[in-house]
């Protein structure tokens, strides 16, 4: 009996496992393809070969400064910041059991624009300033958020209201310091309120680079442990879990990998948001679906930058079009919260 | 069979942040038997069990398990030995039966080594034993209440602890359903000698199904033994305000409890 019942657990685990495999596979195709897409495409349009031969360090005639100077920067900020908003809220929205509990809904992505907004208009900061400004600036809107939620017992739904309630004050921040800041400085700044990879440049990608290859690793060490946290407090802790501990482990690397995110790109609206659902449907339970909600974040900052780029006559920011995709879902997601009866 | 464990509180004082609820307990808990902490509501029972299993840190006195402090026990150790079903666990959406129970093993995993032939093992037995394993692959929120109570028990045996607590695993569910988990936890009992420490509300079934008895009342240990031993109408009074009488259950011979309100009177 308990070999019979042994055996077909493990078929059905390798039958997911087998789906597991060819579905991330999929999603790093397609990333792969809109990678290539995003510098092959432009005023003019450059074949593979062309592609591969500046990418090998070849000069080019005209392709080596558009696809090399302007298009791999841009292309690369999409893939990372991408990757990092899709893997920060999915650990979020899972260890808080919301998928309101996002780093964009509950304020943690404006924390970092405000302070990277503080940056460039009130202290002229250099770059690397900036983004060490807007790390700190979204840990402390974690830590004040947590904070003020805490109360007597801790509660997820008005951590999400409080959240939203910090939110709408930092946007009034931003909208403040980009009235009283000079001129020259507004579209620097104005990247902070859309989204956006324009104006993207290899040198401002660092930090986001190093951080996306140190954290990526340790988030999914401590996947399983995530997974033993969607089982709450009190389950996760006999299962020998140290909850506290994980959860600052998670945050801290999410937060960081989100706000130089948001530093090298602005806050790409709904992204953190989307990418996990859209994954966890993909994958179904029973694996992990960290590294497929990362390459949905990549997928759909690409795809939206190519849409804003090409599929109107007017340009847009990618900023633009993944807010259309998001907010009718966030107000689905809301109505459909609304009819259980709990946030 | 299980290995035997010495499993005690002492002088243990606890509660919610500066609410004390528990007072200075002390008691032992049988190795390999079935125990049942009973009490009014708010005496105690849940934050005693909640403390034991490490889940409140006591703001006094220690829980100790083969003599040693089990806040000093590093916590994926204590979850092989330990193991606890909350009242009211949380259910991610969508997982599945063997997912869910499969997550029992993880203090058995370690960070680089996938599933092994014992982890597959453990959740298979889990499974059969809890009489689970025809809806293996469906999700949880498909389930009966009775059904996923006894999924959230194979998942606490798929960890194959020695000791296992459980806070109240009856509540909410018929009394069919409530007879049916009590003689699963029987059987693991007699089975595998898993010492098993629960809360529980009906003082009858306590009676019925407990080799050892502890009862609480407003945060202190009043009395503990056998059921046998230790159900008297005097203790009833004592501890739930309540009159009756203690008949013998002609099913299983313990004692059972007559209560006696305002508007019948024993004549």
């Amino acid at each position: 009996m308990t070999n019979f019942t042994m055996q077909s657990i493990i078929a059905a685990k390798q039958k997911r496992k087998r789906r597991f495999v060819w579905l991330t596979t999929l999603l790093a195709s397609i990333s792969l393809v809109l990678c290539v897409a995003m510098l092959m495409l432009g005023n003019t349009i450059y074949p593979v070969s062309d592609v591969i031969r500046v990418l090998l360090g070849e000069d080019v005639q005209g392709a080596s400064f558009a696809v090399g100077t302007i298009r791999l920067p841009r292309m690369l900020a999409g893939l990372f910041a991408g990757f990092a908003f899709g893997l920060g809220g999915y650990v979020f929205q899972t260890m808080l059991r919301n998928p309101l509990a996002n780093p964009n809904v509950i304020g943690i992505t404006s924390g970092s624009s405000a302070a990277a907004v503080f940056c460039i208009i009130v202290l002229q900061a250099s770059n690397t300033m900036i983004s060490i400004a807007s790390v700190i600036g979204g840990l402390i809107t974690v830590i004040a958020i947590f904070f003020l939620s805490k109360g007597s017992s801790f509660s997820i739904g008005r951590l999400i209201l409080i959240g939203i309630g910090i939110q709408a004050m930092l946007t009034a921040f931003i909208n403040y310091l980009l009235l009283i800041g000079n001129t020259h400085d507004l579209p620097t700044a104005m990247r902070w309120l859309s989204g956006s990879l324009n104006g993207a440049k290899m040198e401002t990608l660092t930090p986001l680079v190093v951080a996306v290859f140190i954290f990526t690793p340790i988030i999914l060490m401590l996947s399983k442990r995530l997974a033993i946290l969607e089982l709450g407090e009190q389950t996760a802790t006999a299962l020998g879990v140290d909850t506290n501990k994980s959860r600052v482990l998670l945050l801290v690397s999410a937060v960081i990998i989100l706000a130089l995110a948001t530093a090298t790109t602005g806050p790409i609206a709904f992204v953190a948001f989307l990418a996990g659902p859209i994954a966890k449907r993909l994958v179904g339970h029973g694996f992990s679906a960290l590294l497929p909600a990362g390459l949905v974040g990549v997928i759909l900052v690409l795809a939206a930058d190519l849409i804003g780029q090409f599929a109107f006559t007017a340009r847009y920011p990618v900023g633009v079009i993944t807010g259309i995709i998001g907010a009718p879902y966030l107000i689905y997601l809301l109505i459909r919260i609304n009819r259980k009866g709990d946030i | 069979m299980t290995t035997a464990h010495t499993f005690a509180a002492k002088q243990l004082t606890s509660g919610y942040d500066e609410r004390i609820i528990l007072d200075n307990i002390s008691l032992s808990i049988p190795s390999n038997q079935m125990s049942i902490i009973i009490g009014a509501n708010g005496c105690g029972k849940s934050t005693l069990l909640k403390t034991m299993a490490r889940l409140i840190k006591p703001s006094g006195g220690e829980v100790v398990l083969d003599g040693k402090s089990i806040h000093t026990i590093p916590s994926k150790q204590l979850a092989r030995t330990v193991g606890l079903l909350p009242q009211s666990p949380v259910v991610p959406e969508g997982i599945t039966v063997a997912d869910l129970v499969g997550r029992g093993r993880y203090p058995h995993q370690s960070l680089l080594k996938g599933w092994t032939k014992k982890d597959y093992e453990a959740v298979a037995e889990a499974l059969d034993l809890m009489n689970i394993s025809a809806f293996a692959d469906r999700h949880i929120d498909e389930l009966s209440g009775g059904q996923r109570q006894r999924v959230w028990i194979a998942m606490a045996l798929a960890q194959q602890t020695d000791i296992l607590f459980l806070d109240e695993p009856t509540t909410y569910l018929d009394i069919t359903y409530q007879i049916e988990i009590l003689d699963l936890l029987t059987d693991l009992n007699k089975k595998h000698g898993t010492t098993i420490i629960m809360v529980l509300h009906d003082i009858n079934l306590s009676a019925r199904y407990a080799d050892y008895l502890f009862a609480l009342k407003d945060g202190q240990l009043v009395a503990e033994g056998t059921p046998a031993t230790i159900l008297t109408s005097a203790l009833i009074d004592d501890v739930f305000q309540l009159k009756c009488q203690v008949i013998d259950d002609p099913v299983s011979q313990t004692p059972l409890i007559i209560p006696i309100g305002r508007h019948h009177t024993n004549k």
